[in-house]
């Protein structure tokens, strides 16, 4: 179990990024957070993480502490962040050096094997598309078998047909272990896609607005009138959520925003 | 000569790229060797005496008259072994420096106004200082030559180390890398290139001040063989010494290239070539 407890950021320069998020993400859930820029959604994810430390309250996993980088977390950037000096296969074996070389070869190749890239396996990361690319850091943060996968807008460089594709493979691979996902966005169709909840937030400084359940089944239909629905209500929220704010601070928030302006 | 042979291969169409690679680097012959040849046919038809300007055959004879002697020989290894510890000290000093200067703001605003300061004085200008503190024999002329190598050195390192992608030892972060781990298997490939590129500047401005430091007293090296050549007006002798320092700098060089190659393979070669 992944415990936020009143989670705060306030950074050095004064600005209040997170102002006590508390959040309880269970074993193998899909939490997917949405909101609109500034609104702390990265910040959260990198306190989650330990590359950030929250200034208030503090991230638990399995009744431990998270102050610095942890095994059990993985994280997958907006860029790929493969190391360009290192073969694809030793970039998805970054984080099994500790390994044995079989051992480690082994899980390699079926990662690649998963992923669709085993004919990549020697080839440089520059010669790899950008999907290609945010493939293998997929499962380079995977392959150590972490039990939380934390994703920071992992798929919005992308075009449209990448991306779905790689959402595809996001929940293939998620359905082999099951760990726990927690992914930012701005794309709410991607959310209603992967989430089992949508966490919307909203900024200035970062709070939890609203949540909404996402049990849709899987695989999910698009164009069905349930995925339309949640859709219209994520949407609704995040209206809602800039609107509210605009209210709140006002001088410092520009006129209301328009409805399909919210990012 | 095989010259002839040579050009003549350079010019015919490449038929398989296999015998393209190897005679793509000949490509660059093909201007030196053809104007030693046109320059070594005016001098034979008695268009110019070539006494100040002595054609390739000339040289060519004095090199090996030096050469067989053993004097060439001699005096090339006297100017290897300077630039050599020259060298060696000056990267090992640039590299330690920089490693320093560019780890943090503060080591950076610590060390780099001094060390910027100092590269601003004309390294010539230590000369007499060196040979006060260090004698005249070969201690001040290596010492001179690592204060050249030095500072392209430190520049690039410190350049490099600050400018590693914050991104990407953000990755070294999330697998736990700390230390050692972290300059091994993140920052050392991540400043590679730059330093590759550093050292060989380095090597650039050690032979270029071998040559100061010779000139300014030395009984070997070749350095000494281009003013023994001029004192005794002997311009083949001086063209000999000149040609040894073309060969020995690109040699060294090339070595370098060669020695760094395997940890540079990922680059991007389509630049390079």
């Amino acid at each position: 179990m992944l415990v936020l407890d009143r989670v705060g950021k306030t950074y050095p320069n004064g600005v209040r990024a997170l102002d006590g998020i508390s959040l309880e993400v269970a074993p193998g859930e899909i939490l997917v957070v949405i909101g609109g820029s500034g609104c702390g959604k990265s910040t959260m994810l990198r306190a989650i993480s330990g590359l950030d430390t929250p200034t208030q309250g503090r991230v638990v996993l399995d009744g431990t502490v998270i102050t610095a980088p942890h095994e059990k977390i993985g994280i997958i950037f907006q860029e790929p962040r493969l190391l360009p000096w290192l073969r694809v296969a030793d970039n998805v074996g970054f984080g099994l050096e500790d390994r044995p070389k079989a051992e480690r070869q082994a899980r390699v190749k079926t990662a690649l094997t998963r992923v669709g890239l085993t004919d990549k396996a020697r080839v440089w990361p520059r010669e790899l598309s950008g999907g290609q690319a945010q493939r293998v850091a997929i499962v380079r943060a995977l392959v150590p078998r972490p039990q939380v996968l934390l994703l920071d807008e992992p798929f919005s460089a992308l075009d449209a047909f990448t991306r779905a594709d790689l959402q595809d493979h996001l929940l293939d691979l998620w359905a082999d272990l099951e760990p726990t996902l927690v992914m930012v966005t701005h794309d709410v169709e991607e959310a209603i896609v992967l989430a089992d909840r949508i966490m919307v937030m909203r900024p200035h400084p970062g709070r939890v607005y609203d949540e909404i359940d996402c049990d849709l089944p899987r695989p999910r239909d698009r164009q069905s009138a349930a995925f339309d629905f949640v859709k219209r209500r994520v949407l609704a929220a995040l209206d809602r959520s800039l609107d509210r704010a605009a209210v709140t601070i006002d001088g410092e928030t520009k006129a209301a925003h328009g409805g399909g302006m919210w990012w | 000569m095989t010259a002839t042979a040579e050009q003549a291969a350079a010019e015919q169409p490449a038929p398989k790229a296999r015998t393209a690679r190897y005679l793509r680097p000949a490509l660059g012959l093909l201007l030196p060797v053809a104007l030693a040849l046109l320059w070594e046919i005016a001098v034979r038809m008695g268009l110019s005496n070539g006494r100040l300007v002595p054609p390739p055959s000339v040289i060519w004879s004095t090199f090996s008259e030096l050469a067989s002697t053993g004097e060439l020989q001699q005096h090339a290894f006297a100017t290897l072994w300077r630039v050599g510890w020259g060298f060696i000290c000056g990267v090992l000093a640039g590299t330690i420096l920089g490693a320093i200067a560019g780890y943090s703001a503060l080591t950076y605003r610590l060390l780099d106004p001094t060390l910027q300061g100092l590269r601003a004085v004309p390294s010539i200008a230590w000369v007499p200082l060196f040979i006060l503190w260090f004698g005249i024999f070969e201690a001040s002329k290596m010492i001179l030559i690592a204060v050249g190598v030095f500072f392209p050195v430190y520049l690039g390192v410190m350049g490099a180390v600050i400018s590693v992608d914050r991104k990407i030892v953000e990755v070294g972060r999330v697998f736990r890398l700390s230390g050692f781990a972290m300059v091994r298997r993140i920052l050392l490939p991540a400043v590679m290139p730059a330093y590759v590129l550093s050292l060989r500047a380095g090597l650039g401005l050690g032979w270029m001040f071998v040559l100061a430091a010779e000139f300014l007293g030395a009984s070997t090296g070749l350095g000494f063989l281009l003013i023994d050549g001029q004192q005794l007006g002997k311009p083949a002798q001086i063209v000999a010494a000149i040609v040894a320092f073309a060969i020995l700098g690109k040699a060294s060089d090339w070595i370098i290239q060669l020695l760094a190659s395997p940890l540079l393979r990922w680059e991007d070669v389509v630049a390079r070539r």
